[in-house]
């Protein structure tokens, strides 16, 4: 593993919105094929991160290497195109459109329909609920159907780094088991991940490695085991 | 003669346009949450912009046939109007995206008042007639009269109406749109830019003003440079009935408004003993809107599927 190259490199970081700093300097790096959990308490800053990543927020300062090239300058509409998607907080699905609609929106910067439609045949073996309800609008739902759909769509984009910004939030235990099934089927098929919970335990059970945010800090940096071993992370946030 | 039936055609002439009118209104609230008070001007702008161009065409002796000249001159007003609904939105509505609703509210009613003057001093205060290039045969049905004319309007309206729904609900773009008005933030992350389709609903919402500013034109054998204000108020409370920002509502209320205002005009004066003629039919608009906004400002189909969390 150790011997990939570097998808992301984030060194120096900071964000504000207007006069209050959310992200204050911080540094990030994940090579390809990893699974990085980034975990932390309420407002510390993991939501503005991986926003900043994709571009919907722009950085006060610091630089963010994606592939090899800067991507602090370009418009948010390419990030997607360039292999980066995220799963929002919340889902972000588009209630009146259908489930499939949802999906193509996934696939919005693709022109290679054939390919597309194969995986949309994917994402429906992946999440055959999905596929029963395919022309239902997305706004009426499950939860948890919604986090489908809203990881589907990013599925569709074929991403090479995909952040998921807590997927399990507000789901039953038994549909949270499932979304990290398929988030470790998508890791073993080679997508690079982050990934941001409230469900630390769970989350780095899940990753390779893992860091620790604490008011827009990034306090630990370890591998998953490390961080599950780490007496006062245990203490701070898998609540032991 | 049946005075009901009569005034159920007028309506459904006059609602008709109301609708492609109030597609225009829909489509850009749907997206920006803003009422492009300018949108009456850009029908007024296809009115005589095609007037002009069909009188310069035959006036420099182009021999077509009546109807094909009308298509001449919506070829010359069509993409002047979308040019100025794309100018309208990059100049006044885009610095303020991020203004309170208000301002961009204000530099709407300025367009508007910026268009109309412009359009007074190309072609002065006074109304031009509509050349009177297409058929307008009269047939008797149900004991009422209907003209060509007529039938060609309320043929093409649905016709080009239809072709929006379909762009709308089939094709990338349409896809896209309704995924902008939704969340923006979540449909750029997609790849969407946003600005394009802001654009394109402008373009395509002009289009669809000029011809049926031309229908106006047509239909009441006349147009002119402060007619926008009037027909857009109309379109505008067509759109609200319908519920603003839903595509068939515009339709439904258009159809519905052309209609009450109609057979409502034709029984005014009966009703009012004669104290107020058909030419008074302007208050049922206002009527209905102001009955809409108080009893029900979502519209008639402005209800949403609920969104969960
Ligand atoms: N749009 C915004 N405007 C102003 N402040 C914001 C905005 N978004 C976030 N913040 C602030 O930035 C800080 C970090 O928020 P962020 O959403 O990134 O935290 P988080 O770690 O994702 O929290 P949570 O676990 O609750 O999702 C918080 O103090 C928050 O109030
Ligand atoms: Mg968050």
């Amino acid at each position: 593993m150790s011997e990939q190259k570097t998808l992301l490199e984030v060194k120096g970081l900071q964000v504000a919105y207007g006069g209050i700093q959310a992200v204050k300097g911080i540094d990030l790096e994940i090579k390809q094929g990893e699974l990085v959990a980034l975990i932390g308490a309420n407002g510390a800053g993991k939501t503005t991160t991986l926003k900043t990543l994709v571009g919907m927020v722009k950085p006060a300062a610091g630089t963010i290497i994606y592939n090899g090239e800067d991507s602090t300058r370009i418009p948010v509409h390419h990030y997607v195109s360039r292999g980066l998607a995220m799963v929002p907080e919340g889902r972000g699905i588009f209630p009146r459109l259908t489930v499939e609609e949802n999906l193509w929106m996934g696939a919005y910067y693709r022109n290679d329909k054939a390919e597309i439609l194969m995986d949309l045949e994917r994402v429906y073996g992946l999440f055959p609920r999905l596929k029963e309800r395919y022309k239902q609008l997305a706004g009426t739902l499950s939860g948890g159907e919604q986090q489908m759909v809203a990881m589907g769509r990013a599925i569709l984009s074929r991403p090479k780094l995909l952040l998921l910004d807590e997927p399990s939030m507000g789901l039953a235990p038994i549909i949270v088991q499932k979304i990290f099934e398929i988030i470790r089927q998508i890791a073993s098929e080679g997508v690079t991940m982050l990934l941001v919970e409230q469900n630390a335990k769970l989350a780095l059970k899940t990753a390779n490695r893992g860091y620790v945010m604490e008011s827009g800090r990034i306090t630990y940096a370890d591998s998953a085991d490390a961080l599950l071993a780490n007496e006062k992370v245990q203490h701070a946030y898998l609540g032991e | 003669m049946d005075i009901f039936i009569q005034q159920l055609i007028n309506g459904l002439v006059v609602g008709s346009i109301y609708a492609l009118i109030a597609l225009g209104y829909t489509m850009v609230y749907g997206i920006l949450q803003l009422i492009n008070f300018a949108h009456g001007e850009i029908v007024m702008m296809g009115a005589m912009i095609t007037i002009s161009a069909v009188s310069i065409l035959s006036g420099s002796g182009v021999n077509l046939p009546g109807p094909l000249l009308v298509v001449a001159g919506l070829l010359v007003s069509i993409p002047i109007t979308m040019l100025l609904g794309f100018t309208i939105e990059r100049v006044a509505y885009r610095p303020l995206r991020k203004a309170p609703r208000l301002a961009p509210l204000i530099t709407a009613i300025g367009i508007s008042i910026v268009l109309q003057q412009v359009a007074v001093l190309i072609w002065k205060n006074n109304p031009r007639s509509f050349p009177d290039l297409l058929p307008h045969a009269s047939h008797d049905f149900m004991g009422a009269v209907i003209t060509d004319l007529q039938i060609l309007i309320v043929v093409l309206a649905l016709v080009v109406m239809g072709g929006l729904l379909i762009m709308v609900e089939k094709t990338k773009l349409g896809r896209a749109m309704r995924a902008v008005s939704m969340n923006q933030s979540v449909a750029s992350l997609m790849g969407v830019n946003i600005n394009y389709v802001i654009s394109m609903t402008f373009v395509i919402g002009s289009a669809l003003g000029a011809v049926a500013g031309v229908m106006v034109g047509a239909n009441y054998g006349l147009a002119y440079p402060t007619m926008g204000f009037m027909i857009g108020l109309k379109a505008f409370t067509a759109a609200v009935l319908g519920g603003i920002g839903n595509l068939a509502g515009a339709v439904a209320g258009g159809l519905l408004l052309g209609i009450i205002e109609s057979v409502g005009a034709g029984y005014l004066g009966p009703i009012t003993g004669g104290v107020l003629g058909s030419h008074y039919q302007d208050i049922f608009a206002f009527m209905v809107l102001i009955l809409v906004l108080v009893f029900r400002p979502s519209g008639l189909l402005g209800e949403r599927v609920a969104e969960r969390a």
